[in-house]
């Protein structure tokens, strides 16, 4: 496990602390990094609160969206955060008929090198996609999220919302509810709050819960498993709802959508059990009534929208980071 | 490597003061002003000059803190990204005088990002530069109003400010690095 | 007619004869014709001499289990280049999996493919047939027909479809040709979909995971059914603790069944996928340090009877993808002994017990029907391997006889090298370092 230390108010830390040239998964970032992120993000935050949201920083740069999964939210941020910067971004939906056709990922990727990208910010629905990137291109890679793997930039946020609202992270109780099984967002949570100190709890049924995070073998000793809601709920101080996917109930993982509802619904009810301090996230796209209420989603604990407001900043701020890093 | 302090603190104190009288003296409407301070120790630089301003004029002009990060023009070429530091000006800066405050005047290129900063933060009516070392070597056609000293120096020598504020002390020193001869 | 050839000079270790020594060992006419001891040279005066000082000289490896893809796949491997590999591994007698298109589950298949071996191929290759037709896991195949051809075993290895009541029949049935089935043990409703080991890793690479209990699940089985029929069961690629504790105790019972481990799933865990690297995705998966605990233990209690290399290699476009959508599959001939000395120079196998795997005990469950294999006995087939065990070296798969490049150790520094491999009496092989004189 990494030092856990108190995070100090916006004392600037010494730039070698960066070490990425990639950002490809949260588990590998240090505490410390983590701190410059959310130190550079304020930069951010406050350059888009001027009339001109827009500083130079990377002009002459070029960034690529590309998507193999349909996203407007993810995408928008990432393309507004490049703009913002005076980079030059261009999107490339790589739609179901250039897979048809046969384009394979390298084949496109080594397009992308040709075109002199120096930046692409990549989402595939296939685990560890963007780690071929790496090998194929000189451009830095982001994660916009890969299979189940890593959503490294929307921990980023989660955990940047976090301290806007908490000051330091250490020591606060975190519950993850849902299906964490398939959850790339759900992984990338879990290393960058153990990272930063906080008590984690998975709450979901066992079916959804991924192998070696069980009770019985217990890889992560900050990472608590409670598959009763409102006993995983009591005193935390950020909850987190997963969405749920329909066909998960197809796969023989969960008897009903309907029982799912009953037993892991984020209610009112059941948020009472949190501290009344206590802040309610969603990586979107919300299923209201499913994981969570309607009453919760939009109530006065809900930090859905900052999260997605927090988006835009925080990978300015990767961005800026990225742009100075060179490959080895 | 050999040091040669050029300003004691006692030096550094006469200079501001000397800058501050300078800065009222040129400025008709004292009340148009605001300090901005370059970061790192521009800043404290800058909260000093508002400090003489004040006891000389009896009138609290406003210090902000500019950091020029996001607008270099050599971010590609730098091994370490800068650590981006707080823009944090008190007050809406249309139409009023801006005297920008640094440490040290050089190539001139922080101070053309520091003008392409405060133009994207609003539409001052003017904007003055004040140094403490002016040390040569201009890359840019740009000139301080306002100069605590001149110090001609070579490339091979470095200027050192150090302040209270930040390093504890108040001190300027030249410092030469040795120039290292090509072996036979 | 070829001059014989001497082998001088080398630490002899032939586990069937209980020989270990120097010595020197004559060639004559594709047969083992002599055997000597010490400084001791043969009787007649004529032949030419191979230089082995330095070197272990056992009898070439027995592989009961590979992959030559031909007829069908021959992008990824023919039986000419496969069996080069095959000799640069020092593997003089290997035994191919019927998983070719078309299948090995008749006549004409077999037939092609040994006279395919015989033409082209530089080693022994001995050909498994299938235990249901087109491997569909629906009719048995015929086996009686299969035995004629020349199988020496049966197994639909590559995608087991097999469910209890045809395996069962399987077993009786062979049990009249004397020959054993080979079983795949997964249980493919627990593997659907499954990528690597299922473990924390498999959780942090967010790849759904192949239980041990796949595996396990059909070892149980098929030890069952083999009590049950009284027939000959070879478990293939034993991966997990549970199988091995399984085998074990099926052994204690006296049921007929052998099992063998590979040199990956020896010697390489879960970790390697780490960074997604499609080279180390194999089915089996690589598994955890205390499976690999489990089976050194059960290669040196006999557990585990042999060590075979599934070699099963792909073409570099086939491993170029996603790591989901990446063929599983190591090729492993050329690296084999590399990477299993790392075992003896860690203490934890003999060089002797490392030898014997590789040799006289594949050798008994093949059976002498066709010719004695595993052995430097005198009238034996000249097959021979010599080896430098302390030779460090760099796996360099552009090097490379197979066109399988895809393994997980390219790069890597591993000590023990195959340095000569003799076939039926002819130099298959040889580094440029092996000085042979010629009289």
């Amino acid at each position: 496990m990494r030092t856990t230390q108190q995070i100090k108010p916006m004392v600037p830390p010494t730039t070698s602390i960066w070490q990425h040239h990639h950002i490809l998964d949260l588990d590998d970032f240090t505490l410390e990094e983590i701190e410059l992120v959310f130190h550079t993000t304020q930069a951010m935050k406050e350059v888009l609160s001027r009339p001109i949201k827009r500083v130079p920083a990377l002009r002459g740069k070029t960034l690529i969206t590309l998507f193999y999964e349909p996203s407007t939210r993810t995408r928008l941020s990432f393309e507004l955060a490049a703009k913002n910067l005076s980079a030059d971004a261009v999107n490339l939906s790589a739609s179901a008929s250039s897979v048809a056709k046969g384009e394979s990922l390298v084949d496109t990727l080594s397009t992308l090198q040709a075109l002199g990208a120096d930046i692409v910010v990549m989402r595939h629905p296939r685990s560890g996609a963007p780690y071929i990137a790496t090998k194929y291109m000189e451009a830095s890679i982001v994660n916009a999220g890969d299979g189940w793997h890593a959503h490294p930039t929307q921990a980023l946020l989660d955990l940047y919302t976090i301290y806007k609202h908490k000051g330091c992270l250490k020591g606060l109780k975190a519950v993850i509810i849902g299906d964490i099984m398939h959850s790339r967002v759900a992984r990338s949570d879990i290393w960058g709050l153990t990272t930063m100190g906080v008590g984690v709890t998975l709450c979901c049924p066992p079916t959804l819960l991924p192998a070696g995070l069980d009770r019985q073998h217990h890889h992560l000793p900050s990472v608590s498993i409670e598959p009763n809601i409102e006993l995983a709920l009591d005193g935390a101080d950020v909850v987190m709802a997963l969405r749920l996917q329909l066909e998960r109930q197809q796969s023989g993982l969960l008897p009903s959508i309907r029982e799912y509802i009953q037993l892991y619904q984020l209610t009112e009810a059941r948020l009472a059990r949190a501290k009344p301090d206590a802040l309610v996230f969603h990586p979107g796209p919300v299923n209201e009534g499913v994981e969570i209420s309607p009453a919760v989603a939009h109530g006065p604990q809900s930090v859905i929208n900052e999260q997605v407001a927090n988006g835009v900043a925080v990978r300015m701020a990767l961005l800026y980071l990225l742009a100075g890093s060179k490959k080895q | 490597m050999s040091t040669k302090v050029i300003m004691t603190q006692e030096d550094i104190r006469r200079t501001l003061a000397r800058i501050a009288h300078e800065i009222i003296e040129r400025n008709k409407v004292i009340e148009h002003l605001i300090l901005v301070g370059m970061h790192t120790r521009g800043v404290p630089l800058a909260k000093r000059l508002a400090a003489n301003i004040e006891d000389f004029t009896g009138l609290k002009i406003p210090v902000g803190a500019l950091d020029i990060s996001l607008y270099r023009d050599d971010l590609s070429s730098l091994n370490l990204q800068p650590v981006v530091k707080s823009t944090d000006i008190p007050a809406n800066i249309d139409g009023k005088s801006i005297v920008l405050v640094d440490d040290v005047l050089y190539t001139g290129r922080s101070i053309r990002a520091a003008m392409d900063a405060l133009t994207d933060l609003g539409r001052p009516q003017l904007i003055q530069l004040a140094v403490l070392i002016d040390r040569g070597h201009r890359e840019l056609p740009i000139r301080a109003d306002y100069v605590g000293k001149n110090m001609p120096s070579s490339r091979h020598e470095e200027i050192q400010v150090k302040l209270e504020e930040s390093d504890g002390v108040d001190e300027v020193a030249i410092i030469s690095m040795p120039v290292v001869k090509e072996r036979q | 007619m070829m001059k014989p050839l001497l082998i001088q000079g080398g630490r002899i270790i032939d586990p069937s004869q209980g020989i270990d020594g120097i010595g020197s060992l004559l060639i004559t006419e594709g047969k083992i014709s002599w055997l000597g001891k010490g400084e001791a040279t043969p009787p007649q005066p004529d032949y030419a001499v191979l230089y082995a000082q330095g070197l272990i000289v056992c009898p070439g490896f027995v592989d009961l289990h590979c992959h030559l893809r031909q007829p069908g796949f021959e992008e990824k491997e023919t039986i000419a280049t496969g069996t080069k590999a095959a000799a640069r591994g020092g593997f003089t007698t290997i035994c191919c999996m019927p998983n070719t298109n078309p299948p090995l589950d008749n006549q004409t298949s077999v037939e092609y493919v040994k006279s395919k071996a015989a033409s082209e191929g530089v080693v022994r290759v001995l050909p498994i047939g299938c235990i249901s037709k087109g491997r569909e896991g629906q009719e048995l195949a015929e086996m009686g027909e299969l035995a004629s051809a020349g199988v020496i075993a049966f197994s639909d290895d590559g995608e087991p479809a097999l469910n209890s009541h045809l395996m069962r029949q399987a077993l009786a049935y062979s049990h009249a040709f004397d020959l054993p089935i080979i079983d795949h043990c997964e249980d493919r409703a627990l593997t659907e979909g499954g990528q690597m080991n299922e473990g924390i890793i498999s959780t942090k690479l967010g790849l759904r995971g192949i239980p041990n209990a796949a595996e396990e699940i059909i070892v149980a089985r098929d030890l069952t059914l083999a009590q049950l029929t009284g027939s000959r069961l070879h478990i293939a690629h034993t991966t997990t603790e549970g199988s091995v504790d399984l085998i074990r105790r099926a052994k204690e019972k006296g049921i007929k069944v052998t099992a063998e481990a590979t040199p990956h799933h020896l010697t390489l865990t879960e970790e390697r996928v780490i960074g997604y690297d499609t080279n180390a995705k194999v089915n089996p998966p690589l598994r955890t340090e205390r499976d690999i605990q489990a089976l050194i233990q059960g290669l040196n209690d006999n557990t585990i009877d042999i060590i075979a290399t599934d070699h099963a290699p792909h073409t570099e476009a086939d491993k170029l993808c996603e790591f989901d959508l990446a063929p599983f599959g190591i090729s492993g001939f050329e690296t084999a002994l590399g990477s299993l000395m790392s075992l003896v120079h860690d203490g934890e196998l003999s060089l002797v017990t490392l030898i014997a795997k590789l040799t006289h005990e594949p050798a008994k469950i093949i059976g002498n029907k066709y010719v004695r294999l595993g052995t430097l006995a005198i009238g034996a087939s000249a097959d021979v391997a010599l080896f430098d065990p302390a030779l460090e070296w760099v796996v360099d798969t552009k090097a490379f006889a197979s066109k399988g490049k895809n393994t997980p150790l390219a790069g890597e520094r591993l000590k023990g090298k195959v340095m000569a491999t003799v076939s039926q009496g002819k130099l298959v092989y040889k580094d440029e370092s092996i000085t042979v004189k010629e009289s």
